[in-house]
């Protein structure tokens, strides 16, 4: 008698588990963020999971070097995820193009976010949006607040307040005024030429001149941060012309430099290493008063699979995505990794607010050769690191400079033909 | 008369090389050099016959960074004879000198960078060389010539120069050991013979050793001119893919990873690739053949 109890409660349990796994979906998520991995098993999928029962998430990342390659060998073969992790520009709008990512833009959240925030996953013409923007990184200039204080020194806001300050350090001459080298060049383009640059150009309004053929590269707007940069050489330790990456992130991090001109990403990591008091001023303006421009450059997306099997429960789980309460865990989680949704957010490390505070106070624009503009050949991203470096060693003439950029660019690139 | 058999045994012994030899040499290479003929319109592949070469050749932007690649190439090779060799001769002669003590060992330590790894060499004198924490500047202080050094890695002018010495430094054991076996091959007779002829000495290296060892020298010279045009590894390691400062350390074999499987932004274009891998090929075989044709066949050789 007990046995046949057991067993009818045995059945019935299973019945009903197998009940509830039929109501149930997986969604699996495909992505290069293997660093991430704890961060979603334990923060962004239970918060998802708890608000929507029935669908349950699966992160499967691979190797940040080998997802292309992997991504889309699964996607040809069907057996990719439901959920797509989205490389920003042309690698995405190659799967787009291939028909393996579905057109998003009806999506209801994708109000929550700017266009520009839009413009790396969008077709050329901006029609088609096929990835809701997950994060972004800013540029600016971390600086040790401890060598701050003791030279007596203030954030600068405008250019010449920022060579004034360097020039206070390098006179006092405890610490190097600015801790970059030009050594593996993409430095130089990424946190020096397109730091700085956006203020020059006027964000937005420049780099879409750019792209539609309206502005060069000779023009002002593009030459004058080279000639900028050009003066930051002095100010950089002895033998910059070798200094590496992880060399510059150490002088700093050791105390030894007194500004490090940054990506957001560095937070984490500076967090850890270094000893001191950090603080973080945005870019300067030109002159007190102007509006200031920050590259807020979008980094990282998530779409929908073509193929899946679940587009309902797919897009309920962007659409969570796409909402504050996702920015608001991911922000504080990955503190350097901004969520680009247009919902205000507080995040808890002071350093990275202050990055992600200047979105109020400025105009966000992306790095200028991202978009379209590196698709032919000569690479103009390529060529603008040899260019930063050229420029800030002097080698060539910012006017030269341009020029050769300019022909590069026009050899390939209609609308600047 | 007895018809020939065939005689199978040979062709089963060859086999087993031949095959996978060709699977892994020979069809590739036909293969790559097939891919250089083809180009890459809107998602088809279409053949474009020499187009590649002539895009590679004759475009301004692409023969510009071919012949600055092709130029840093032979200055790389110039160095590796004027210094490498010269000196691998001379350790060769100074470690078969017969009251030399520890020998075994300096050969020994002369020898063991050449099985160090690319990585290793290229990470370990980066930081030899580095203005910040390197040992080189404190070294050099310590010796009154600080006023001396300079980030030689991240200069134009410089840092190919200090690449072709890395290399060198790394390889000099190979020239050494050969010679040095060239060396030991030399009868003692003869050296005897020319000691009771007056030729003791250095005039005993000049007159019979070198002339004995200059076949070594020959294919020592050969090696060392296909492995430089083959170079990639110490310069990708220490400078990366874009060959800085401003390409001036970028060599044939840095210029063809870079187009053919692309650079950050840059996607990679496998057929431009192809077409650089092809021109290095024919480089790399006309240099095999001038030494093979022109050289080689009018050394003269002795009877030992």
């Amino acid at each position: 008698m007990t046995r046949k109890t057991m067993t009818l409660a045995l059945i019935t349990t299973a019945l009903v588990a197998t009940g509830a796994q039929a109501q149930d979906v997986t969604l699996t998520i495909e992505s290069w963020r293997n660093d991430d991995l704890t961060l979603w098993q334990n923060e962004i999928i239970p918060a998802f999971e708890a608000e929507h029962p029935g669908i349950s998430i699966n992160f499967t990342p691979s190797a940040p070097a080998e997802y292309n390659a992997v991504l889309n060998s699964k996607l040809e073969a069907g057996s990719a995820g439901d959920l797509i992790t989205c490389r920003p520009f042309d690698a995405s709008l190659a799967l787009y193009e291939a028909g393996h990512l579905t057109d998003l833009s009806d999506l209801d959240a994708m109000d929550n976010f700017s266009n520009v925030a839009r413009s790396a996953w969008q077709t050329d013409d901006g029609s088609v949006t096929f990835c809701v923007p997950m994060a972004s990184v800013i540029h600016g200039f971390i600086y040790n607040a401890e060598a701050f204080d003791e030279l007596g020194l203030e954030e600068p806001e405008t250019e010449e307040e920022f060579f004034a300050v360097l020039d206070a350090i390098r006179e006092d001459g405890t610490y190097i005024p600015l801790a970059m080298g030009t050594n593996d060049q993409w430095e130089a383009a990424t946190m020096g030429y397109n730091n700085i640059g956006p203020t020059y150009w006027r964000g937005e309004e420049g780099r879409q001149a750019l792209i539609a053929g309206e502005q060069s590269l000779t023009d002002d707007p593009w030459v004058e941060p080279y000639r900028v940069l050009a003066r930051w050489g002095e100010y950089m330790g002895n033998g910059y012309e070798a200094q590496t990456y992880p060399d510059s992130q150490n002088i700093f991090t050791l105390g030894r430099a007194a500004i490090y001109p940054a990506g957001s990403w560095e937070i984490a990591g500076f967090n850890a290493q270094a000893i001191f008091e950090m603080g973080a001023f945005k870019p300067p303006v030109r002159t007190a008063g102007d509006t200031c421009y920050i590259s807020d450059h979008t980094d990282i997306g998530i779409g929908m699979n073509a193929g899946t099997e679940h587009p309902e429960e797919a897009r309920i789980f962007l659409n969570w995505v796409a909402s504050p309460e996702f920015a608001e865990i991911f922000g504080n989680a990955l503190p350097g990794f901004f969520p680009l949704s247009n919902a205000p957010v507080t995040l808890e490390d002071p350093l990275a607010q202050e990055f992600v505070g200047w979105r109020d106070e400025c105009e966000s624009t992306i790095r200028s050769t991202y978009q379209i503009l590196s698709r032919g050949t000569p690479n103009l991203e390529n060529e603008t690191w040899g260019a930063s470096v050229a420029a800030i060693k002097g080698t060539a003439t910012p006017e030269e400079i341009g020029q050769r950029l300019q022909d590069g660019l026009a050899s390939w690139y209609a609308p600047q033909q | 008369m007895k018809h020939a058999r065939i005689r199978w045994h040979i062709v089963v012994f060859l086999a087993p090389a031949v095959l996978v030899y060709t699977a892994v040499m020979i069809f590739p290479l036909f293969n790559t050099l097939r891919l250089a003929l083809y180009t890459r319109i809107e998602q088809e592949r279409v053949f474009v016959g020499l187009e590649n070469f002539r895009t590679l050749f004759f475009d301004p932007i692409w023969a510009e960074q071919f012949w600055n690649a092709l130029g840093n190439n032979f200055w790389f090779f110039l160095i590796h004879m004027l210094v490498q060799n010269p000196i691998g001769v001379a350790l060769a002669a100074i470690l078969s000198h017969p009251r030399l003590r520890f020998a075994a060992l300096y050969r020994s330590a002369i020898f063991i960078p050449t099985i160090l790894s690319f990585v290793v060499v290229g990470f370990a004198w980066k930081l030899i060389l580095s203005p910040i924490w390197g040992i080189a500047p404190s070294m050099m202080e310590a010796v009154g010539l600080g006023a001396l050094f300079r980030p030689w890695l991240g200069l134009e002018g410089s840092a190919l120069t200090t690449l072709a010495l890395v290399s060198v430094w790394q390889f000099v054991g190979i020239p050494m050991m050969l010679i040095y076996a060239a060396l030991l091959t030399i009868p003692e007779e003869i050296l005897e013979a020319g000691e009771v002829d007056g030729v003791t000495g250095m005039a005993a290296f000049w007159k019979i050793k070198l002339p004995l060892i200059l076949p070594s020298i020959g294919i020592i010279s050969i090696l060392t001119f296909v492995g430089n045009f083959n170079a990639f590894d110490l310069i990708y390691a220490a400078q990366g893919a874009l060959a800085g400062p401003d390409f001036s350390t970028d060599i044939l074999g840095t210029f063809m990873y870079r187009t053919f499987f692309g650079f950050q932004l840059q996607l990679g274009d496998p057929h431009m690739g192809s077409a650089i891998a092809g021109a290095m090929f024919a480089i790399i075989l006309v240099g095999v053949c001038i030494y093979l044709f022109g050289i080689q066949t009018r050394l003269r050789r002795y009877q030992l």
